[in-house]
């Protein structure tokens, strides 16, 4: 006789799932641009984790207010260098759409290379302010006690700081290589979802605030365990 | 008292805090600084220090004392490291370097972080002992720095661990590691409480500013960089269309400069008496917070700026802010989503008569600016900054 179909709601998962926050901490790298030849030849030569930190990173900074342009990149040439043109260009660039950061400074350098191809003089700063390169150390935070099922998860990531969401759903994926992101993966792997893992691993956090992000796993994993109640 | 930033800070900062803190209990913490009163880093050190101890943190904040001549060579070379002209002679830089001597004498320098705070400290890092590692703090603008002050003092900045600048346009060449931290402000200060209307009505009619009109307000030094007579203007251009009322609150100094942009803004407040000029004291705290909550929008037309705080100190009353293109005030303001940047007289008279024509923006965009402030300008980020920079560091 087959046993009972186990209840999402009471399954136990193998590993507690630990939310981790994060603070950033800042360094600058003095370097600077100030046209856009300039931004491409820096672009070439600084450290991957500066990329991350103009590209990714961004959706740490701007937590609360998603701005026009989804990286530093894009911002700088809109609103300092005012050239609309390769603004958009780098702006469509999706960060996580890369499996490496290599890829995506190959990606904004040949951007940036072909927009200039096209032009008899670089575009430059005139009133506005240079490009200043930094990158970050990341400094994790382990949060509360762990989670041990679907609902605990639950409660627990409607309530943590949004640094954890960046963490588990941006640094997991494109700094520490954990590509599927760690909710997604926790899901699969130890809670045994596998549809609704790949449901949050679709989820597109490009150009929306981690609010956001936040509301559309809750919404998911809400759906999942109301089914089951209903 | 960690616990009373819960009902302003973002949710689950408090608790990220705390969990920080775990990793550096017990670590001694010691701050320098030039002095404990003002504005500036004392400002911000008088409630960080307390929730750093609060945290677990062996925290100190100890300052450096000397003579008229000591003050007066820090004052210079703070304006120098800004990149003003000041004649700074040999005898003088040699007795600002022998007084800190003499306070290294006076004061416990051994701790696993010591930061230390802008000019008049600084050059206690060459008392430094093996033990501990040692930042240099500094709120300046120092991207172009009179050569010769610059030359005498990168010595001495080279000797730190590290740098901490507000913004990185204001960090010079440097051979160590540059970190970048923005200045907070304490939402829980006098300054920023939470006022009831019935105060803010009682602190304002104090001040003789009567609320019939909506009032533009600006805060800041009565000096050339905070460009007082630029509002004076851009508010004549908007007078045109609107009955509003200009009030300009600051500080006096007692320079030459400051009393001269005084004179000539109590003469155009003489012809006008839509124009209040306010001379307030230094600890007139609950005073700024009134007029900042009573404006309709704030201004900060600088067209010289170091970080500043007074754009997020209104955006924290949920008030829009119009700021010149300087300094911090572009970082503090998000164009066109908490208030905006200009360039010019008329661009402030512009984005003013945009605002009063659309006062459903002067009401969303505040809301926003309140939101930037809490997860930006607060000083949760401020303390979480310090230890992530301590575990950084000193782990």
């Amino acid at each position: 006789m087959t046993p009972p179909a186990e209840r999402v709601t009471t399954r136990t998962a193998k590993q507690p799932f630990t939310f981790i926050g994060c603070v950033e901490l800042r360094q600058g790298l003095d370097r600077r641009a100030q046209d856009e030849r300039e931004l491409m030849d820096l672009l070439e030569e600084v450290p991957a984790g500066s990329v991350f930190y103009h590209t990714h990173g961004y959706f740490l900074r701007h937590r609360p207010l998603t701005t026009a342009y989804g990286n530093d990149f894009a911002t700088w040439v809109a609103v300092q260098v005012r050239d609309q043109v390769l603004a958009e260009r780098l702006a469509i660039v999706n960060p996580f759409e890369f499996r490496t950061l290599e890829e995506l400074r190959d990606e904004l350098v040949t951007t940036v290379h072909d927009h200039l191809t096209h032009l008899s003089s670089v575009p430059r700063v005139e009133f506005g302010e240079p490009f200043y390169f930094q990158q970050s150390h990341i400094v994790e935070v382990p949060l509360g006690t762990g989670a041990t099922t679907l609902a605990e998860f639950r409660d627990g990531l409607a309530e943590v700081d949004s640094s954890a969401i960046y963490f588990h759903m941006v640094e997991a994926r494109a700094r520490l290589g954990r590509r599927s992101g760690d909710f997604a993966e926790w899901i699969l792997t130890s809670i045994g979802l596998p549809q609704l893992a790949e449901r949050i691993e679709r989820i597109d956090a490009y150009m929306t605030s981690l609010e956001r992000v936040r509301a559309r796993v809750l919404s998911l994993v809400d759906q999942v365990l109301e089914e089951e109640r209903a | 008292m960690i616990d009373d930033y819960r009902r302003v800070a973002p949710p689950g900062v408090v608790d990220t805090i705390l969990k920080l803190s775990e990793r550096v209990q017990g670590r001694r913490l010691l701050f320098l600084s030039g002095g404990r009163f003002g504005g500036g880093s004392a400002e911000i050190l008088r409630p960080l220090v307390p929730l750093m101890t609060d945290l677990g943190t062996e925290a100190t904040w100890e300052i450096t004392g000397g003579d008229p001549g000591f003050y007066g060579t820090t004052e210079a070379l703070s304006a120098a490291l800004e990149g003003a002209e000041r004649v700074l002679p040999d005898e003088a830089l040699d007795h600002y370097v022998e007084m800190n001597r003499i306070n290294a004498k006076k004061l416990r320098l051994d701790a696993d972080l010591v930061l230390v705070h802008d000019v008049a400290p600084a050059t206690l890092v060459s008392e430094r002992t093996d033990a501990g590692r040692w930042v240099w703090r500094c709120h300046l603008d120092c991207s172009s720095p009179q050569r010769r002050a610059w030359s005498f003092f990168r010595g001495f900045v080279n000797q730190y661990d590290a740098a901490v600048f507000s913004l990185p346009k204001f960090a010079p060449r440097l051979n160590i590691p540059s970190y970048m931290i923005h200045a907070s402000i304490d939402p829980l200060s006098e300054k920023n409480r939470d006022l009831t209307p019935r105060e803010v009505s009682t602190l304002l009619h104090s001040l003789r500013v009567a609320q019939d009109k909506p009032l533009l307000v600006q805060i800041g030094p009565f000096s050339r960089a905070a460009d007082p007579l630029g509002v004076v203007n851009a508010y004549r251009l908007v007078k045109k269309h609107y009955a509003v009322r200009l009030v300009l609150a600051g500080t006096a100094g007692d320079d030459r400069e400051s009393l001269e942009v005084l004179a000539d803004l109590r003469e155009a407040a003489q012809h006008d008496e839509d124009i209040v000029v306010l001379e307030l004291p230094p600890d007139a705290h609950l005073q700024i917070n009134a007029l900042q909550r009573a404006a309709t929008i704030v201004l900060s037309k600088f067209v010289r700026a170091g970080f500043g705080l007074g754009a997020a100190e209104a955006m924290w009353k949920g008030k829009p802010v119009i700021g010149g293109f300087t300094g911090g005030l572009p970082q503090q303001i998000v164009y066109d989503v908490t208030g905006y940047t200009v360039h010019s007289v008329e661009g402030a008279a512009f984005r003013i008569r945009h605002l009063l024509n659309n006062p459903e923006l002067i009401a969303r965009m505040g809301a926003a600016g309140r939101e930037h402030v809490r997860r930006s300008f607060l000083i949760t980020r401020h303390l979480t900054d310090y230890l992530a920079l301590l575990i950084h560091l000193v782990h």
